[in-house]
């Protein structure tokens, strides 16, 4: 069903993203690509020792996409490197597998209609891919491809 | 006109086409995707199955009756691909895996020769990926200047810009003959007189041309002509280059291999004739059987036909597009054939891809290998119906009423 995909709250964020700006003192900042589609988001990083104290991103993508990075914002805001690290394996399974929802995805559990549309699971792990690279400072620009 | 009074294509035309006559989650299945390829008609499946099945062989070396009967199907398809464009010869005939192939063909080997430091080539701004790349790859090797022919708000290329740009220096220009993302047919014709004035030759990308227009290189007096066999009917992995002959025969070859020499020694290797020496390699021998298919499959419904039915079709289509709010379709060039690319206010093409998908209707979305085109137009995305022959108006209505599904979701 096409409303498993694009849910109230999926359809609410891409709309009106939240964390939507430059982030003023960031540590860290990535570019972020999906070359398939030309979805860009650029994510601003404020880390505080090992705590991610602050996010944000700016961009332009599709909904699915969109609403990824804004409601990953909300998640990631004051969450270790360590947490965020393996939410995005537990949120990558949401998006792949048929394992059940795993504890503590909150609002994120939203994206599991993803997973009868799999060419769209790359919108939806655009920004956690950025992210980790944040996180990692593995490099500049992230592609999907 | 024919198509006010007869209504065509009929059942009987898209029952040729096995693949049209499936279910897509549960709905009929809306094939708006044929600028990216063509669905194949039953005959040119055939055509495959029959070389497979009954006389595989190896061409132009046995002297038995297989690669008799293959050598021979295979140069029938060349002299149909010759009369398809009217080449006055069919030497002018290479096969290629397509027109990227061609083009590539054409940097590597003309280009190579013949383009030297300073000297430079035009294209247009409307040029797909494989028609800009390969005359990058060859400028910094050679350190030439590319120039960009530019276009106006329609989509249509300028051609007092155009001329303006030639110069001494300019060696070839190379344009699309319709463009994939737009739609616009440009005036090859006049683009090629006004680019001999100046002693340039010129090179058409005819991929999105050929299905939905009759051509003929000897009237357009181009220099170079590529077409790709998946986007007419065809299957993939085959195509044509066509080239003048004195200037295929100046070329260096392009690939060393089997079939493109006359004879090797270790001291000198002497190439063969046109178009062999162009076509190292034992060739996609049953897919150009299967373009051969597709070219008398065509020929059988009449291009004329066809462009008449299809200048109908696009007008519906532009006409019920253009009724929907928020909806702006990127390319309205005076001359257009077969291509609806547009955006939806509010609404990312991808997600109109999606949800169109889950309606039965299969278009295109995100740039098409035309990403500086659309750049231009200030848009990262569209969305892209394309049509062909079998679609119909009923087609266009599902394609309108998934629009009223996208903006039913999005509100």
């Amino acid at each position: 069903m096409i409303q498993d995909l694009y849910q109230e709250v999926i359809l609410d964020h891409s709309k009106r993203p939240r964390n939507f700006h430059e982030l003023a003192g960031a540590t860290r900042h990535v570019e972020g690509y999906n070359p398939l589609c030309g979805d860009k988001l650029k994510l601003f990083v404020k880390l505080d020792g090992e705590t991610v104290q602050d996010i944000s991103f700016v961009g332009a993508g599709c909904a699915i996409s969109t609403a990824s990075a804004s409601l990953m914002t909300e998640w990631v805001k004051g969450k270790s490197r360590q947490e965020v690290v393996q939410m995005m394996e537990c949120f990558h399974d949401l998006l792949t597998t048929d394992k059940p929802a795993a504890a503590g995805l909150g609002k994120l559990a939203v994206f599991s209609g993803v997973r009868e549309f799999p060419v769209r699971v790359k919108c939806a792990t655009l920004a956690w891919h950025t992210l980790k690279s944040a996180l990692t400072g593995a490099g500049e620009v992230v592609s999907t491809e | 006109m024919v198509v006010a009074t007869k209504p065509w294509p009929d059942q009987t035309t898209r029952e040729a086409f096995p693949v049209l006559s499936q279910r897509i989650h549960g709905k009929r299945l809306v094939y708006l995707d044929n600028a990216a390829t063509t669905q194949k008609p039953q005959c040119v499946i055939d055509a495959m199955n029959q070389f497979y099945q009954a006389d595989n062989s190896n061409i132009h070396r046995g002297v038995h009756e297989l690669s008799e009967r293959s050598t021979r199907h295979y140069e029938e398809a060349r002299v149909k691909a010759q009369r398809f464009i009217n080449a006055a010869d069919w030497r002018e005939i290479v096969f290629v895996r397509g027109v990227t192939e061609g083009i590539n063909l054409v940097a590597y080997t003309f280009g190579r020769r013949h383009i030297q430091e300073g000297d430079e080539i035009v294209i247009s701004a409307m040029e797909h990926h494989s028609n800009i790349v390969p005359w990058q790859i060859l400028c910094e090797e050679k350190r030439a200047i590319l120039r960009i022919a530019p276009i106006n708000e329609r989509g249509e290329l300028l051609l007092d810009e155009f001329e303006n740009l030639l110069t001494p220096r300019t060696k070839l220009v190379s344009v699309v003959h319709v463009s994939n993302a737009l739609g616009t047919v440009n005036p090859v014709a006049e683009i090629t007189r006004i680019a001999h004035r100046h002693g340039v030759p010129v090179f058409i990308d005819g991929a999105q041309a050929v299905a939905h227009m009759q051509v003929d290189v000897q009237a357009l007096d181009c220099d170079f002509y590529s077409l790709s066999g998946h986007k007419m009917f065809g299957p993939t992995g085959i195509g044509v280059l066509y080239g003048k002959a004195e200037l295929l025969d100046k070329m260096p070859p392009y690939q060393g291999g089997g079939d493109m020499i006359r004879s090797v020694t270790f001291a000198k290797t002497t190439y063969n004739d046109l178009p062999y020496k162009f076509e190292a390699g034992t060739p996609n021998i049953a897919g150009t059987i299967g373009l051969g298919a597709a070219i008398d499959y065509i020929n059988e419904i009449g291009l004329q036909h066809i462009s008449a039915y299809e200048h109908d079709l696009l007008a519906y289509g532009t006409a019920q597009l253009e009724n929907i709010p928020g909806l702006r379709i990127i390319g309205t060039a005076r001359e257009k054939a077969g291509v609806l690319s547009f955006v939806l206010d509010g609404v990312h093409p991808h997600d109109v891809g999606t949800i169109l998908d889950r309606e039965g209707v299969a278009v295109r979305t995100g740039h098409h290998c035309a990403q500086p085109v659309l750049e231009w137009f200030g848009v990262p995305a569209t969305t892209r119906a394309s049509l062909a022959f079998y679609n119909t108006r009923e087609d266009i209505d599902a394609l309108v009423a998934g629009i009223g599904k996208v903006k039913e979701i999005f509100g």
